[in-house]
């Protein structure tokens, strides 16, 4: 590794979302000398895509709100299937993570008394998501962004460098981590990667990475999810020995644009509908009420007229069946759809024109008007928006350990979409915001004690170095490989037809297939052009995490025979008490293909227990559970 | 579905050519998506940035028929049927590949600008601000960061020597942000602006509001208000005569007067509509200098009170239209 250029850091943050900048900036305020590492420009990470808010319980607006009633609405939300000690600390630290954006110069939307709005968002119980606009995800990470820009001049005023203890490797793709040792002994060493740019390899030695890569939603062709979702993270701890969990659940975003093209896959934010928006069918019928499930028949109204009442007077009317959780919704709509009720392109219509004057739409949903109107010539405020089901979340990931974020194998650190077990079965809206900044937080936290406590600083494997140049260069050199654009295409299709939103045996079985001869295939994937800025060498590198991932999906999608949260499964519509009791665990098998196991999920204390009404549990826990 | 003729520029920083591509179109595309086809099914090395194909991370920031744009946010609908597209990349910034050019220009800029200091003695929570006071700020934290601005503005985009004194209409509606943040304890954010970030070789020409994807009130709403304080400050006698005597941080912060409405928008004289952009302007002066060749940055040394102006001191705003490379879109009535 003569002339492969390295560095030396105490933590390499791989990730410039929200979770990665926020583990930057408490590993660097602990004193540590951090790397900060994205595949795109400094400020460009998913997040910005973020539209709602970010979730916490700080009761600005209604002061019933209290960390209690956001547990409990995540466990409901994840069907209890969350990580019960994730969901409790995310809800007890939200608040003061977002009040530290403020002291960082974030500037939400604010109460009449001056505070942090907050706002409607399905399956919150009370008005919870500070927000700015339509464009929160943006202020986070601008926020994010520019308090690391400030740490930094305070180290050029004490060390004469802006670098000297945060750097921001932009355009930089990590395709590897390197480990030290084997079996019990096995820890992490640091990482190797690529810039994008120059197509030059790079080595970063360091005792603690944390993986803050987000998501997987580019296996899909209808998604939210940009190029850089191709679960690199996901992959690279699965091939570091970290497991992965609950990768069965996937959101479908509800509402995602279906027509015109140009839209295709963009989000119709949820405050659309928490703000008065309503769905009907191409009768014209607002069919959310046809849909409320049993476990939600109390706290949803019955009628338009108490739904809407709810909007003025929320403390004496129940909510509007469109605030059902995103999977139901997405559910209801794939049903009338299927029922022949749909629009031509496959959607149902989201109307809000015909609910609130024009002025009080541009007023609260501007970027979403703005965006709308220059990308399809679409005016929401007089017509209604054609939308249906878009791969848009991740459930599932890296399992960690949720008050440290470790994943298992000493000095790996996961944090945000790329990390499971928070959200359970399925993610609230707005949960996710909240999230990176909480295990983020966490997760800095962590790598930088654990990089305090070490002996000795481990080594870099040369002969890991050498084989990671050659998978990198290997599609480049490969003469007449296949052509990564077309295997891509391929692998979304097996994914959209296969593992879809609604799911079946003998598809997933087919897809299983499938994947397996997209793996042959991959595996000979070539790339023409140089190293210099070549998207399609790079497509070709990240095809093989997206397979992997895709396995696991397809896996344990088959495995689980009942329907929860974000995955349905036709031939078991029904919740399952007794699969409840069980998550689903990949790792990667000696062969480099998938293993599948059961592991009992951890029993939540008596006092958490004790938050929720014996009935309530009822409906998801066994007999035995419950006694 | 029909077939359009396409140029793509292709190069990198040894130079490069613009390539001719057919390629289909359908109905509802934009741009991005003409260029992602051209990688899938043509050229799959052609590079480009692209993260959300929303307009929401400012990424694929390119020059489509010489107008700055946002690839994913121009609509092909907006082009004639038998129009040729040229796509070309940011001309102010190196090129790196492709449509890929080097914007780390601004990312130093920003690195330079001093950050938001919070205010002492508020605990977080603590914070109380007015949905009104915000508002004002918030409008330029809409930025994407699609450095559109930055590329079109004539300071820089052909005078590579005044990219060190100037960081441009990104950083300064983030000044002017900072300067009506209701909380941020720095109350020398104009002169920052006029002293460290070039603010006076601005001459409003507007051009960097018009390429705003985010339809930010770039020049009305951020660089005249900085501009026109800057001017009010220095001139108040006491203020200047507390800056004699009193450090900066014992200076009892006069209440910031609302910005002086600047006089009402810029219109097109008749028939000089629309603008040849790529006409030649001479470029802006540079500021005048003293005895040993430096800017008289300190007032107390200037002959005048106000920071120098590249133009002279004879520049009365608003400027006349017709010596602009400047167009306002909407006409005279606008
Ligand atoms: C359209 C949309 C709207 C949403 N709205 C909301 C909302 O309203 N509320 C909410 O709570 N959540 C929302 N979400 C979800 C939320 O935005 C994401 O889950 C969250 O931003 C993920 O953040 P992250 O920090 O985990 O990762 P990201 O922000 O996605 O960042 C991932 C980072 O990892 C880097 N990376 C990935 N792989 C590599 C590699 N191999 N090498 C180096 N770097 C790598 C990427 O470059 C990027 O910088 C929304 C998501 C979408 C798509
Ligand atoms: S108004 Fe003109 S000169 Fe001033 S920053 Fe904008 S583009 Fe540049
Ligand atoms: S101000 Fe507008 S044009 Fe300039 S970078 Fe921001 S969004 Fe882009
Ligand atoms: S791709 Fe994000 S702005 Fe165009």
């Amino acid at each position: 590794m003569v002339n492969i250029e390295a560095h030396a850091y105490d933590v390499v943050v791989i990730g410039a979302g929200g979770a990665g900048l926020r583990a930057a900036i408490e590993a660097r305020l602990a004193g540590k000398k951090v790397a900060i590492i994205s595949k795109s420009l400094f400020g460009k990470a998913h997040t910005v895509m973020a539209e709602g808010g970010a979730a916490a319980a700080m009761g600005n607006v209604n002061s019933n709100d209290n960390w209690q009633v956001h547990f409990r609405d995540t466990m409901r939300g994840g069907k209890f299937l969350n990580n019960y000690r994730m969901a409790e600390l995310h809800a007890k630290e939200a608040p003061d993570r977002i009040w530290e954006l403020e002291t960082y110069g974030a500037l939400f939307d604010r109460t009449k008394d001056g505070k942090i709005s907050q706002r409607n968002f399905g399956g919150h119980e009370y008005p919870r998501l500070a927000h700015v606009g339509d464009r929160t995800g943006l202020e986070l990470i601008r926020t994010l962004q520019q308090k690391i820009v400030s740490l930094q001049q305070e180290d050029k005023a004490k060390f004469g460098d802006y670098q000297a203890r945060i750097r921001v490797f932009a355009e930089c793709t990590i395709t590897e981590l390197l480990l030290e040792g084997t079996g019990a002994k096995k820890r992490i060493a640091g990482a190797f990667g690529y810039y994008r740019e120059s197509g030059e390899f790079v080595v970063f030695e360091a005792p603690a990475v944390v993986l803050a890569t987000g998501g997987v939603g580019r296996s899909y062709k209808v998604t939210s999810n940009s190029w850089e979702y191709t679960g690199d993270g996901h992959a690279l701890a699965l091939r570091a020995g970290a497991k992965l969990i609950n990768m069965e659940f996937l959101q479908f975003h509800p509402t995602g644009m279906v027509w015109p093209p140009s839209v295709r896959g963009i989000l119709v934010t949820e405050s659309v509908r928490g703000d008065g928006g309503i769905l009907k069918n191409s009768e014209g019928k607002r069919f959310m009420f046809d849909y409320v499930p049993d476990v939600f028949r109390k706290q949803y109204a019955e009628t338009p007229e108490e739904g809407d009442r709810w909007y003025t007077d929320p403390d004496n009317n129940r909510r509007p069946p469109e605030l059902l959780p995103r999977d139901e919704v997405a559910r209801a709509i794939n049903s009338e759809v299927k029922a022949g009720r749909g629009t031509k392109a496959g959607g149902v219509y989201l109307d809000i024109a015909s609910r609130r004057p024009a002025a009080e739409i541009l007023k609260r949903l501007p970027s979403m008007y703005h965006q709308f109107k220059e990308l399809a010539d679409v005016d929401i405020t007089a017509q209604p928006m054609e939308v249906g089901p878009t791969c848009h979340y991740v459930m599932g990931g890296v399992e960690v350990d949720p008050d440290t974020a470790s994943a298992g194998v000493p000095g790996l650190y996961a944090a945000g979409e790329v990390s499971g077990g928070m959200h359970g079965s399925n993610r609230l809206g707005g949960n996710s915001l909240s999230d990176l900044l909480v295990f983020g937080k966490r997760a800095g936290e962590y790598a930088a004690s654990y990089t305090d406590e070490l002996a000795a600083r481990p080594k870099i494997d040369d002969t890991q170095v050498a084989a990671a140049v050659e998978a990198a260069l290997s599609p480049l050199t490969r003469e007449g490989g296949e052509n990564p654009y077309t295997l891509q295409s391929d692998l979304q299709d097996v994914m959209g037809t296969l593992v879809g939103i609604i799911r079946r045996k003998g598809e997933l079985e087919d897809s299983l297939r499938q994947l397996a001869e997209l793996r042959e295939r991959i595996q000979k994937v070539g790339a023409t052009g140089g190293r210099r800025y070549n998207p399609g060498w790079h497509l070709a590198l990240d095809l093989r995490n997206m397979l992997v991932v895709s396995e696991c999906t397809a896996k344990a999608a088959l495995e689980r025979e009942e329907s929860r949260g974000g995955h349905t499964r036709e031939d078991f519509p029904k919740m399952s008490a007794t699969w409840r009791k069980v998550n689903l665990i990949c790792s990667l098998s000696t062969e480099g293909g998938v293993d599948l196991a059961h592991q009992p999920i951890p029993t939540m204390t008596p006092e958490l227990l004790g938050l929720f009404e014996q009935s309530e549990l009822a409906k998801y826990m066994t007999e035995e559970e419950l006694s | 579905m029909t077939v359009r003729q396409f140029k793509v520029w292709r190069g990198d920083e040894s130079g490069g050519q613009l390539n001719d591509y057919q390629v289909e179109v359908n109905e509802g595309e934009v741009v991005l998506d003409i260029i992602h086809r051209l990688q899938a099914t043509q050229e799959p090395d052609l590079a480009c940035r692209w993260n959300c194909k929303a307009g929401k991370c400012g990424s694929c920031s390119m020059e489509i028929n010489g107008m700055p744009r946002l690839g994913c946010m121009t609509r092909m609908s907006t082009f004639e049927e038998d129009e040729t597209i040229t796509v070309t990349p940011l001309r102010t910034f190196p090129v790196i590949r492709d449509l890929v050019t080097d914007v780390s220009f601004n990312y130093q800029k920003a690195l330079e600008m001093p950050a938001f200091a919070p205010p002492k003695d508020v605990e977080p929570g603590e914070y109380r601000m007015q949905q009104v006071d915000v508002e004002r700020s918030q409008e330029f934290r809409k930025c994407i960061e699609c450095f559109l601005c930055q590329n079109t503005c004539h300071v820089v985009r052909d005078h590579e020597e005044n990219k060190l004194a100037f960081s441009g209409p990104r950083l300064f509606i983030r000044a002017a942000e900072l300067d009506m943040h209701p909380l941020d304890a720095r109350g020398d954010r104009k002169e920052i602006a006029q002293q460290q970030q070039g603010l006076g070789y601005c001459n409003i020409t507007k051009c960097c509001t018009e390429v705003c994807p985010e339809h930010i009130k770039i020049t009305d709403n951020a660089i005249i208000p900085m501009k026109e304080r800057v001017v009010d400050r220095r001139y108040d006698p006491l203020v200047v005569f507390g800056r004699k005597i009193l450090r900066r941080d014992q200076l009892t912060s006069t209440a910031v007067a609302e910005p002086a409405v600047h006089s009402g928008p810029v219109t097109v004289a008749e028939g000089a509509a629309p603008v040849n952009f790529s006409r030649p302007l001479s470029g802006p002066p540079g500021p005048e200098v003293n005895a040993a060749g430096h800017v008289n940055l300190n007032e107390m040394l200037s002959d005048r009170a106000a920071a120098a102006s590249p133009f002279g001191d004879d520049i009365t705003f608003p400027v006349d239209p017709k010596t602009l490379n400047y167009y306002h879109p909407g006409g005279a009535d606008h």
